[in-house]
This record gives structure tokens, sequence and C-alpha cells, in this order.
């Protein structure tokens, strides 16, 4: 087969669309007054902002003013876990899974420092919470509740309006980090039940820089930024005029495809599965069901996936073998290690996640490059049975 | 009529090129800096070269750069940041009464947690006393903010100076410089000033919003205020921008490159607005230093007998754009905290409006606002007249 470039890696993030960038560049060139100035240049700026935020809001089934603009989807994480934490001025229990984002994992170890309670509820071998041990794990101090909707490695759909359900009756809140699951699965904050949620743009064809926090009305947060009153002080900053706009356009326009996007990215990913099932000693990671629709995650025994990464990056294939944001590490992945993989399956794991753009040709190629690679690499390693 | 656009101060036009830039990295380079495969590599080396053309502004190594969500976000890493990483050496701070709002909202953030804050009062011209900062400091002063240029009045505080006498009383004390308003497009060098933390902002020079940096010098250890991924050290998680970071490395280069001669050209623009209204007989006072000793791009000035939102409406309504006080709290009724503290009265605070500049300005477009302050003077408010008309 012909060589092709294949970008398999929108888990990382995704190329911007090209109607978000004209939506954007008026905003870069002529428009580029600041929201808070108060002659026209300014106010044009300002109706720029709020028309994006009544899009975002109507994209997820919000008001206008449950929405606020954040420089991405860790800092929306970070706002919301550690803004409705400050108000219980360190006391009380939060509760979140052991294969959340660093963003979400990691602010609650600093809570923990801080001398919160903190359950990490375990997963599944397919990446799933479970309701039971949620149930389990709520107690009267109970505060918060932080649970992905999909998860970025393996893709596995969280049930997260049946737990924001369950917390809502309680009084507690609910978190969930939307980042992978915006643009490819329906996400409505009111079916969802929950209080907060994340998303960012550059997983959903956006620009990079820019991401939002929804949060319920009568919902009050501390927010992580002091400075001037933008984004009625939750966070401060002169606005990334060209980012919200640019961030509404991708979400509206991802909204209004989403039907064909999710059979389409369905379609591919079941036979991209299909394919590589085929390939001896591989096994899929995440479940075989709840899973978004753009992502593949298996695991080749005997190889390093690093080394598969390489040798697909060389035959034009990006793809990733774990989340980017720790791909400089060497430990193995703490989602594929939550499932219960072992040491050698979880280093030995790829991700390839498919997004707008992709074709059947794509998927075909992947396939034809993969074999001989993991054939060659097998060869050379010292616990393949010869 | 052309637009004359005089709130540079508050944000700015990007350069052309600088938008270039941005659309062919939006386009080509979209891949996330953290994968390890092609994509990654090439917006990894865009995030390199930007590093490299910021810090060159700073004449400081590019590693010691951080990359923010803008001067917000760089403001509240270093006083934050550096307040709860050294809170156990001490739980005094000081800092100036005429910081921006992300400066100042963080010193009484800490001032609830149960910090000490000094705040240091200004003269009339908005410098502070240096008699009294060596007078404020002690063992237990962890970190000093200061304001370069003050961005509602341009006062210019002589940040060297002031980095002496910090580390001369205590050389443990972390001295936080804001350059939102000097940087690239005033000389800057945090490393002589003996500043251990420098922020900026992209949209000031020209560049995008929504980027910003904090230069930190080497071992200034600062507690993140986030976490998530390994980005920027760990010390400001997230996905970067890369497209905005590239914008802003432009805008520093072009800026920086410039430099002495748009600081000429808009220090003259300034001199002939400031001269050209009181040669038309208009008694325009000033807020803040003289016109040769502030800033080049930045005059405050007072209308007597006119409210600054009936004098800004009506050079907005030629085109004319301008700010009462700064833009971040030009939404809030309140009178701006640093016309109070160089002790302005009831009047002149009120007939406050800030002018400030840009390279792209012209000598042209100052006639045309000094005909027009003029009109509206005369319709509105006479007291601003001096001569017999």
């Amino acid at each position: 087969m012909e060589s092709r470039q294949v970008y398999m890696d929108h888990g990382a993030t995704t190329p911007l669309r090209e109607e978000a960038l004209e939506a954007m560049m008026p905003y870069l060139q002529d428009k580029y007054g600041n929201p808070s100035s108060i002659h026209s240049a300014g106010r044009e700026a300002r109706k720029a902002v709020d028309e994006a935020r009544e899009k975002v809001a109507r994209a997820l089934g919000a008001e206008p003013a449950e929405i606020f603009f954040t420089g991405g989807g860790t800092e929306s994480n970070n706002i919301a876990i550690r803004g409705a934490a400050r108000l219980k001025k360190g006391r009380g229990h939060l509760i979140t899974s052991a294969i959340e984002h660093h963003a979400v994992l990691d602010v609650c170890k600093d809570l923990e420092q801080d001398g919160f309670k903190v359950t990490v509820l375990p997963v599944d071998s397919h990446g799933l919470v479970e309701l039971r041990a949620l149930e389990q794990a709520l107690g009267p101090e109970t505060f918060l509740i932080s649970i992905m909707t999909a998860n970025n490695e393996v893709g596995t759909v969280e049930p997260i309006g049946e737990i924001g359900a369950l917390a809502r009756e309680r009084g507690i809140l609910v978190h969930t980090d939307a980042v992978q699951a915006v643009g490819q699965l329906p996400v409505d904050v009111k079916k969802l039940n929950v209080d907060f949620l994340t998303l960012s743009a550059h997983k959903f064809n956006g620009p990079k820089g820019i991401g939002a926090l929804y949060v319920r009305k009568g919902i009050a947060v501390s927010p992580v930024f002091r400075g001037g009153g933008q984004e009625r002080k939750l966070r401060p900053g002169t606005e990334n005029v060209a980012g919200i706009v640019g961030l509404a356009r991708a979400l509206e326009l991802a909204v209004a495809e989403l039907p064909q996007k999710t059979d389409h990215l369905t379609q591919l990913r079941d036979r991209l599965i299909a394919g590589l099932l085929r390939i001896d000693d591989v096994t899929l990671n995440g479940h075989p069901t709840l899973r978004l629709p753009g992502n593949v995650n298996v695991s080749f025994n005997y190889i390093e996936g690093e080394s598969l990464l390489l040798s697909l990056d060389l035959q034009g294939v990006a793809a990733s073998s774990g989340s980017a944001c720790t791909s400089g590490s060497l430990d193995p992945s703490h989602v594929l290690m939550a499932m219960g993989l072992d040491h050698q399956h979880a280093h030995g794991s790829l991700r390839l996640s498919l997004g707008r753009g992709n074709t059947v040709e794509d998927v075909d190629y992947v396939l034809s490059v993969i074999p001989p690679i993991v054939q060659r690499l097998r060869k050379m390693s010292a616990l393949y049975p010869q | 009529m052309e637009e004359i656009y005089l709130d540079n101060s508050a944000t700015t036009r990007p350069y052309d090129d600088v938008i270039e830039l941005m659309g062919r990295v939006h386009r080509d380079t979209f891949g996330n800096p953290s994968s390890p495969h092609g994509r990654g590599l090439e917006a990894e080396r865009l995030l390199k070269e930007a590093r490299r053309a910021v810090a060159a502004v700073l004449g400081g190594a590019a590693d010691e750069l951080y990359f923010t969500s803008g001067g917000t976000e760089a403001n509240n890493l270093a006083v934050l940041g550096a307040a709860y990483r050294h809170r156990r050496r001490g739980s005094h701070l000081v800092t100036t009464s005429i910081e921006h709002p992300s400066v100042l909202n963080c010193y009484r953030r800490l001032e609830e947690e149960g910090f000490q804050v000094s705040y240091l009062p200004v003269d009339s011209d908005g410098y502070i006393s240096l008699e009294e900062l060596r007078n404020l400091m002690g063992k237990e002063t962890i970190l000093v903010s200061v304001i370069h240029v003050n961005n509602e009045i341009g006062t210019v505080q002589p940040v060297d100076q002031i980095g002496a006498l910090i580390k001369e009383r205590n050389p443990h004390t972390l001295y936080h410089v804001d350059g939102v308003q000097s940087f690239a497009k005033m000389p800057v060098n945090p490393r002589r000033w003996q500043a251990d933390l420098f922020s900026c902002s992209a949209h000031k020079i020209h560049g995008p919003k929504g980027v910003g940096a904090l230069w930190v010098k080497e071992n200034s250890l600062l507690q993140p205020l986030m976490r998530g991924g390994e980005q920027e050290g760990g010390l400001r998680p997230g996905t970067e921008n890369v497209a905005g970071i590239a914008g802003f490395g432009r805008a520093a280069g072009l800026t920086f490159e410039r430099q002495e001669r748009d600081a000429a050209h808009m220090h003259g623009l300034k001199q002939k607005l400031y001269w050209g209204l009181r040669e038309a007989g208009l008694k325009v006072e000033l807020n803040g230093p003289a016109p040769e000793h502030c800033a080049p791009h930045i005059i405050n000035l007072s209308f007597p007998g006119i409210k600054a939102e009936i004098l800004l409406h009506a050079l907005e309504n030629d085109l004319i754009y301008t700010s009462p006080g700064s833009a971040c709290h030009s939404r809030r009724p309140e009178p701006s905290h640093v016309l109070k503290a160089i002790g302005l009265g009831e009047e002149r605070l009120s007939g406050a409006l800030r002018f400030s500049f840009a390279a792209f300005n012209t000598a042209e477009e100052i006639d045309r606002v000094i005909g027009r302050c003029l009109e509206a003077v005369r319709a509105f408010g006479a007291g601003s007249l001096s001569g017999p008309f």
C-alpha cells in the first residue's frame, strides 16, 4: 500500500477546523478590542464573548450564565475541584476514580495533603467505575465526586448520569471531566445531572489554550486566580476573544455533526479493532461497547509501545502509547494499571484515536503497516517465545 | 473616518506578521507538543523558538521562562506560588498600593489566609519611597512585588534600585516585577535588577490575547497553582497554546527589535498631545509624573469640569478610543485605586482619562484628538477652558 500520513492521535489534540479559524481571524485582526473596555471596540469584543457563551450553553443544555471560559481543560478541572474544596475550608471528603486525568487526580492528591479525605475508586478490568463501590464510599462528609465522562486512554464511558442522580439526591456535588467526550458523545448537563463539567476546545477541532467550565446555577466556587472582574471573577484576565469565538464555533459544529460523526468513527473504530485483534497476542484495552467512538487501545504482548510508536511515526502514522501529557515518563499508564494489566501488557499498549478527517483508507493503511512492525519488534524481543 | 485607537494599555492590535504566523501554525502545526511523534515534535520546536525570542527580550535563559494563559496568571503564579512555597520562612509580604488587580487581589487573598501584607504608599507622581521600603522589610519578609510601569499613569519605578535595596536588606526575599506594561516596549532586565520573578503578557505588545509568561530566576522555587501534566516543568500544566505562544514569540521579537525607535515615536506623540491640548487652551491636569519621566506610551489627564465618561463618549463618536482608568476595572463604577493612591480629589478622579499609544499611532491622529477634545470641552465642560473663548 502506498505510504501516507495518518493522524490517529485525536485524543492528544485535533487539527483546528477551517470554520473555527475563519471565525477567529476577525478577532485577531480588526476586532481586537479588550472586552472590558467601555468604548465600541471593547463592546464589539464583549458581544463576541457573550454570543460564544450562548452557543456553548446551547450545545450543553445549559444557561449562558452557567458557562465560564478558562485557559483549557486542565484549568477547568483545577478550578472546579479546588474551587469547590476551598469553600469547605480544609474539611470534608471527596471521591474520584483511579483512571482520571492527572489534572483531576493530582488536584485531589494536593487536597489530601491539605487535610481533605479523598477516596480514589478502583475500576473494573474494562475501566468502569462501579456504582456499588461509589455508594459504599459515600459518607456524611462527602461533598464532591469527580469522575470523567469518558477516559482519555481507553475510551471507557462512565455512567455519569447515574452517578449524578445518586449524588444529587444526597446533596453531593458532581464534577465530570468531559474533555474527551465533548464532540464524540451527546453531552447534556441536565441529563448527566452534574454540577460542574469541563471541556477543552482543542479536543473537538477548536484552538488550543481555551476551555470552558460549566457551573450549575446557584453553586458557589472560589476562583484559583485573582485579578480583574472577568468571567464574573471566577476566571480573571483579559479574555482570549479569538480563542473563545473559535471554541464556540467548533463546538456548535461538532454538536450539529455528532450523529454522522459518531457513526463514521464507530465504523472505523470497529474495523480497526477487528483488524488489530487478528494479530497474535493482541488484547483490547477498555470496554467492548461502552467506548468512545474514536478510541482504540490495544496491548501487543512482548513489545514496547514506545518502539512501536517510533516505527509507526516513520511510516507516517501518528499515535500514542497513553495520554500525551505523561508520554515523557517511563512509568506504565496509571489507567491500564488500575484496570489490572500487568507491566508487560501496560508497556505494550498503543492508543489509536480517530477523529474528523480519518478515512477507511487510513484504517487500512494502519492495518497494513502494523503487523510487519510487530513481527520485527517481537523478533528482537527477549521475551518473545521464538 | 478612520479609527484612532489610543487604548493600547488595555490591549493592542496584533502585528500582521503575528496574525499570519498564527494562522499558519493553526493550519499546519496542530500537534500536541507532548506527543512523541513528528506532529508533536514540530509543535515543540515552535515552543522552543518562542521561548528563545521572549527570553532574549529579558536578557535571560530560555529555560527559565514559563508560558501562561496571560499576565494575570503569570502574576498569580508569581505571588501565590512564591508565598505558598516559602511560607515556612516567614509570613511578611510587601507590595505597592498601585499594583494591577491581578497582583493586588492576590495579596488581599494572602492577607485573608493569614499572611501579613504591607502596602507601600506612593507620592503624587506614583513613586514608592525607597526609605519606606527599607524600613518595612525584615527577616520575615519573603516576597516583594512591584509594578514596573503602572498601567494607569505610566509611572516607572526604579526597579534596579528597589532590587538592590531588597537584596541588601534580606537576600532571601524574593523580588517580583510585574512587567506587563514595560516588557519589550522598554529595556527590561530582571536579572540585572536582581529580580527573581518577572511577568509579561502578549496582547500588550501586539501579540494574541490568552498568552503570557513568567520568568523565574533559577532556584526560585514556586508552588504550582494547578496540577495536571508535566508541561512547563510541571509549574503550569495543560496542553500548550502553540499558535498563541508562537504569536507571542514573534510579537516579542518585533517589538524588541523596534524598541528604541517606537519608544521615541510614542514619546513624541504623548508630548504632542499634552502640549497640544495646553496650547489649545485646555487646563488639562497631569495625573502621574511629567511626560518626560513616565513610560513612553501612557499619559493620564484630567479635564476639569467634564466627566471622563462624557469626554470618552464624545471622542468615541469620532472613533477615538480611550479609557477611563484601566480597562480591567472600567466596568466597575468605583474610582481607580491608583488615582486615589496618588491623592487625587473627587473632581480630578472623575475627569481622568488615559491615553495609551502604540507605534501605529500618527501625529495626524493626535491633531484630530486635540481638535475633538477642544470641541467636546466647549460643548460639555467649559470649566476646562483657560482662555476667554
